[in-house]
């Protein structure tokens, strides 16, 4: 079970500088908690008081988990984790 | 169809069905064609509402200035009305915009003031915000924030999607200022009960949001998220390879963000079908892709189109 996590400049330094990782687990949560124990620091950027932290952005397969069942979403063998700042920016005509 | 002048024949745009694109007879697509207003986009919608609604209550009069910060559409639009009732525009334009965008800005009598890549359209609205301050004559019609935005979509687009699909399940819009999404997804919420909104955020490379702090996050004040039933954020690749699957199999020739948008339709379309629903899914084709032939988009591979793209704000 391998889900590409893809990571964002200013947390890439719990990654060792890398811009995408593999995690396991079958929901948003359990994922983190995987990528935490080999990458310590980078789930209290994520997550606070058990819900995802305010101005950060996690997709699943390009879907806002928001949106679907936050970091209880249920995830699957291949799928794809974005994390982003949160930001409207750029978007805008 | 005849109108007194240009301005009459904004909207009322078609709405067309995308048979090879859609999963099925059950599940099917249907694309509203915004580049068939005056300027090529949708945003004449609000500049003319906007314009109007300034003019009535006594903010905007003759001989005054316009300001505004774009990425190129709503400057465009905003530029033809201002020729047509001789207003000054000033624009806000981020750097890394096509240079058709400028070129067309231009042309239409708008002055451009560039304002610098990296923060992309966050930096356009906090120039443009200082220019206001500085300017206290000018007038900011500020589509982020301005009321008449979301308006123009609940009085027009909303209603003509409905007339045209009484049978609609989803409606797919890019998020920008968020004026689409908000305004037809009151309408269609209102009018339609059980409809889904969904949004496709353009998703730029880092330089384009500039070294920001995760705390920092510009949101505009027309969002309300409880609108939305989902919400899609859609990279450079994923959006040139569905805006040439657009053009390949329908033949919509449709700007990069449509792209972004049909990748976010054909989602929802999937889970339609997986779930065994029936369902119609329109979307909204915001602009053609004259603007963006520059940008090398439409030719070559996709790994050169999005290299090209890097750092450019597409959407």
């Amino acid at each position: 079970m391998s889900i590409e996590v893809r990571i964002p400049t200013i947390m890439r330094q719990y990654t060792g500088g890398e811009k995408a990782v593999d995690g396991a687990g079958d929901t948003i949560a359990a994922v983190i908690d995987d990528l935490e124990s080999r990458h310590p620091g980078l789930r209290e950027r994520l997550v606070d008081n058990g819900g995802l932290r305010r101005f950060v952005n996690v997709y699943l397969n390009d879907e806002d988990v928001r949106f679907l069942d936050g970091l209880k979403t249920p995830v699957a063998d291949g799928d794809s984790v974005t994390v982003l700042p949160a930001v409207a920016g750029g978007s805008a005509r | 169809m005849r109108f007194d002048s240009l301005l009459g024949s904004v909207g009322r745009t078609p709405l067309v069905g995308l048979p090879r694109l859609s999963p099925s007879t059950d599940v099917r697509l249907w694309a509203k064609l915004e580049d068939r207003n005056p300027t090529g986009s949708v945003k004449d919608r609000i500049a003319v509402r906007m314009i109007e609604a300034a003019e009535r209550d006594g903010r905007l009069s003759k001989g005054r200035t316009i300001l505004e910060p774009t990425s190129g559409n709503t400057g465009i639009s905003l530029a033809m009305v201002a020729r047509l009732r001789s207003y000054r525009l000033v624009c806000v334009l981020p750097e890394n915009t096509s240079d058709e965008r400028r070129q067309l800005l231009r042309m239409w009598g708008a002055e451009i003031v560039p304002s610098p890549a990296a923060g992309g359209s966050n930096e356009a609205v906090r120039v443009a915000k200082q220019l206001a301050a500085e300017n206290p004559d000018w007038v900011m019609l500020y589509q982020y924030g301005n009321a008449e935005n979301t308006q123009a979509h609940y009085a027009t687009t909303g209603p003509e999607i409905l007339e045209d699909l009484p049978t609609i399940t989803h409606f797919v819009a890019g998020l920008g200022t968020t004026g689409t999404l908000m305004g037809v997804g009151r309408y269609l919420r209102e009018k339609a009960p059980g409809v889904a909104i969904v949004a496709a955020e353009p998703r730029y490379g880092e330089l384009v949001y500039g070294l920001r702090n995760l705390d920092e996050g510009f949101v505009p004040e027309l969002y309300d998220e409880s609108v939305l039933t989902t919400r899609f954020s859609v990279g450079p690749r994923e959006a040139v390879r569905r805006t040439r699957e657009l053009l390949e199999t329908e033949g919509i020739f449709a700007g990069i963000s449509t792209g972004a948008v049909l990748h976010a339709a054909l989602a929802v379309a999937r889970k339609a079908v997986d779930a065994g629903d029936r369902a119609d899914i329109a979307f909204v084709v915001a602009d053609g892709g004259w603007k963006y032939v520059s940008t090398g988009a439409y030719e070559g591979t996709l790994d050169d189109a999005v290299d090209r793209l890097d750092g450019q704000l597409w959407a």
